[in-house]
């Protein structure tokens, strides 16, 4: 234990100055920078976020670059027709897991450390407090979703020039990069939601990953035209249409869709977790 | 001012407040008394609008809780003593509050000095004892310098400077003009800290007066008698307008417990009638028997035969086992 020094016998400051004259959603914006940037698992996460989507990309290309010759004709199809959806797919399938966990954690931590009750007795009404959370939040994932999937297209496009060129000017390619970044900012505020409505982190973490990455292994099995449609407006499935050139043979939505349709998921699950914000005990 | 009005919270079938009104008036300490479970923690909780009431109002000021525009400069809580993130410091917890509240960072410094946490201000909390989380919780409730002030049970896990810190601070506040609220389940911290008591159990009222008159309503005098001949002793007694008890627990038996008249006069009486005394001893009850006795049919986790025959009389009442959830 660390020792504390006696404390002082002086009383509460006379008066306070007046507040700064800030408005009131910058002053909860502040605040919630403050609580993000204040614990180190933030830090870490995101980190590892950049690390396991490019790093996963990397290693994925290089196998499927070395085996390339190997393979029959035919195989690499899907990989020569749409390049820059088969690199971002790799790694992001993997680096959304480490998003999944920031997003329950930014809101469950409170939960689960007791901070959620001093959180509250500063901003009663409770909405703007998670408003302005989900605008910080978002704001530093696509920053840093952004560089996840910049860096991703770069090492991967590299790595399978030989085999399948692809540049940042050809068709569609843009908009599929910034898109994957903009589809991990939407997977941020998913998870966000369930961890806030679930507010237990062990649980809400299995929750979102299991809606995540199972539900789409689950829904690839479903048989027919049925399941197929089941399965391409899965949250996550839908959502990473956007980090696509163009839509697939055997998808039912274009990339724009599939992140409308993601978009529709992520609001229906945000205003749950707003509602029961309020109307729960805390 | 807290004016609490009507004050009804349920949760589930457990009834922890029941239509509880009090008003808590500024310039003094006002304890908040009650045994565990009585539902002064859930009736801190409705003020500050963490929990929702079925029924009834709580104001501060005249305006609930959610309706205060900048609500820690009006009223500073402690509710618990880790409500932080472990691995934030407490220089960290206090900024975001006082950003949420437009103060600047140097009222930061001002309350981790007035608690005595400047020096270890910049480490992760998940290292402090009770006691420094406790004083973090008192930094975060003076933030604002509010008018009014909620403590919840702010003595726990404090060492013996700590609470006379505590005690010297709400005295201190009080002395100010501020209404200081604060909880406890002990009597005797209570009767040197609060000017006024607020007495609660199952959520009811059951006393709200000054300190010093629920004391010596409290304290009625008793006096011990032995004698071998107590029977005639006892008759004489009550014919002399004393009330007689059979006094039991204290051993050995046969002793009589009298109120309602002093012991020289027992003694005058049995002196005059030529009964052997053994034993005369004057009483005061403590405190704390008094609060167990006033509170005991109203005890919902206690142990002995009270609580127990309590407990019997509430199952009757309402069927069905209550759950211990909350406090």
């Amino acid at each position: 234990m660390t020792a504390a020094s006696p404390p002082t016998q002086a009383g509460p400051a006379a008066e306070l100055p007046p507040a700064a004259g800030t408005g009131g959603i910058w002053r909860l914006l502040a605040a919630e920078w403050t609580k993000i940037r204040s614990v180190r698992s933030t830090l870490w996460t995101l980190i590892l976020l950049v690390v396991v989507t490019v790093g996963f990309t990397s290693l994925l290309t290089l196998a499927i670059s070395a085996s390339w010759d190997r393979s029959r004709p035919g195989e690499h199809a899907a990989i020569v027709a749409d390049p820059v959806g088969a690199i971002l797919g790799t790694g992001i399938t993997f680096g959304q897991l480490t998003i999944c966990v920031l997003g329950v954690l930014v809101i469950s931590s409170e939960y689960s450390s007791g901070a959620i009750r001093a959180s509250l007795l500063a901003v009663p009404r409770r909405w703007p407090m998670l408003a302005a959370k989900a605008v910080v939040f978002g704001v530093i994932v696509f920053v840093v979703g952004e560089l996840a999937s910049f860096g991703s297209f770069f090492a991967g496009s590299a790595i399978l020039h030989s085999h399948a060129p692809v540049s940042l000017g050809d068709p569609g390619v843009l908009r599929a990069v910034l898109g994957a970044g903009l589809y991990v900012v939407l997977l941020g505020w998913f998870s966000m939601a369930i961890g806030g409505l679930l507010r237990h982190t062990a649980g809400a973490i299995t929750t979102a990953i299991g809606v995540v990455f199972v539900l789409p292994i689950v829904g690839g099995f479903l048989p027919g035209s049925w399941g197929h449609h089941i399965d391409n407006y899965l949250p996550s499935v839908a959502g990473s249409m956007i980090a696509q050139a163009h839509q697939g043979v055997d998808q039912v939505l274009t990339p724009w869709q599939g992140f409308g349709v993601f978009c529709i998921w992520t609001a229906v699950v945000l205003a749950a977790a707003f509602y029961f914000l309020q109307r729960r005990d805390a | 001012m807290i004016e609490v009005r009507d004050l009804t919270k349920h949760y589930g079938d457990k009834l922890a407040v029941d239509h509880l009104s009090f008003t808590v008036e500024p310039g003094r300490v006002t304890g908040f008394l009650g045994p565990n479970g009585a539902g002064k923690s859930t009736t801190m909780r409705l003020i500050l609008g963490l929990d929702r009431p079925q029924a009834g109002t709580a104001t501060i000021g005249g305006r609930r809780y959610d309706q205060l525009a900048r609500p820690l400069r009006t009223v500073g809580a402690l509710l618990e003593a880790k409500a932080m993130h472990d691995g934030r410091s407490a220089y960290n917890h206090l900024l975001y509050l006082a950003q949420t509240q437009g103060l600047p960072r140097t009222r930061v410094d001002e309350v981790l000095a007035l608690v005595g946490l400047t020096d270890v201000a910049h480490k992760r909390t998940g290292g402090y004892s009770l006691g420094m989380s406790q004083r973090v919780g008192i930094a975060a409730a003076m933030l604002g310098n509010p008018p009014v002030l909620l403590l919840d049970e702010p003595v726990n896990g404090l060492d013996p400077e700590g609470i006379r810190w505590i005690r010297n601070l709400m005295k201190q506040l009080a002395g100010e003009g501020r209404t200081v609220f604060v909880s406890s389940h002990l009597m005797n911290e209570m009767a040197v800290t609060a000017d006024h008591l607020i007495v609660i159990g199952r959520g009811r009222l059951i006393a709200n007066c000054p300190t010093q008159e629920l004391i010596e309503h409290s304290s009625e005098r008793t006096v011990l008698v032995r004698s071998p001949q107590s029977d005639r002793l006892g008759e004489l007694i009550t014919a002399g307008g004393g009330v007689v008890k059979p006094e039991d627990g204290a051993a050995p038996p046969g002793g009589l417990s009298v109120t309602g008249m002093e012991a020289p006069r027992i003694g005058e009486i049995a002196a005059g009638a030529g009964i052997v005394l053994h034993e005369l001893t004057p009483r005061l009850a403590s405190l704390e028997e008094a609060f167990m006795e006033m509170t005991a049919g109203s005890l919902e986790y206690g142990v002995g035969p009270e609580a127990q025959a309590a407990r019997a009389q509430a199952a009757q009442a309402s069927p069905g086992p209550a759950d211990g959830s909350q406090s």
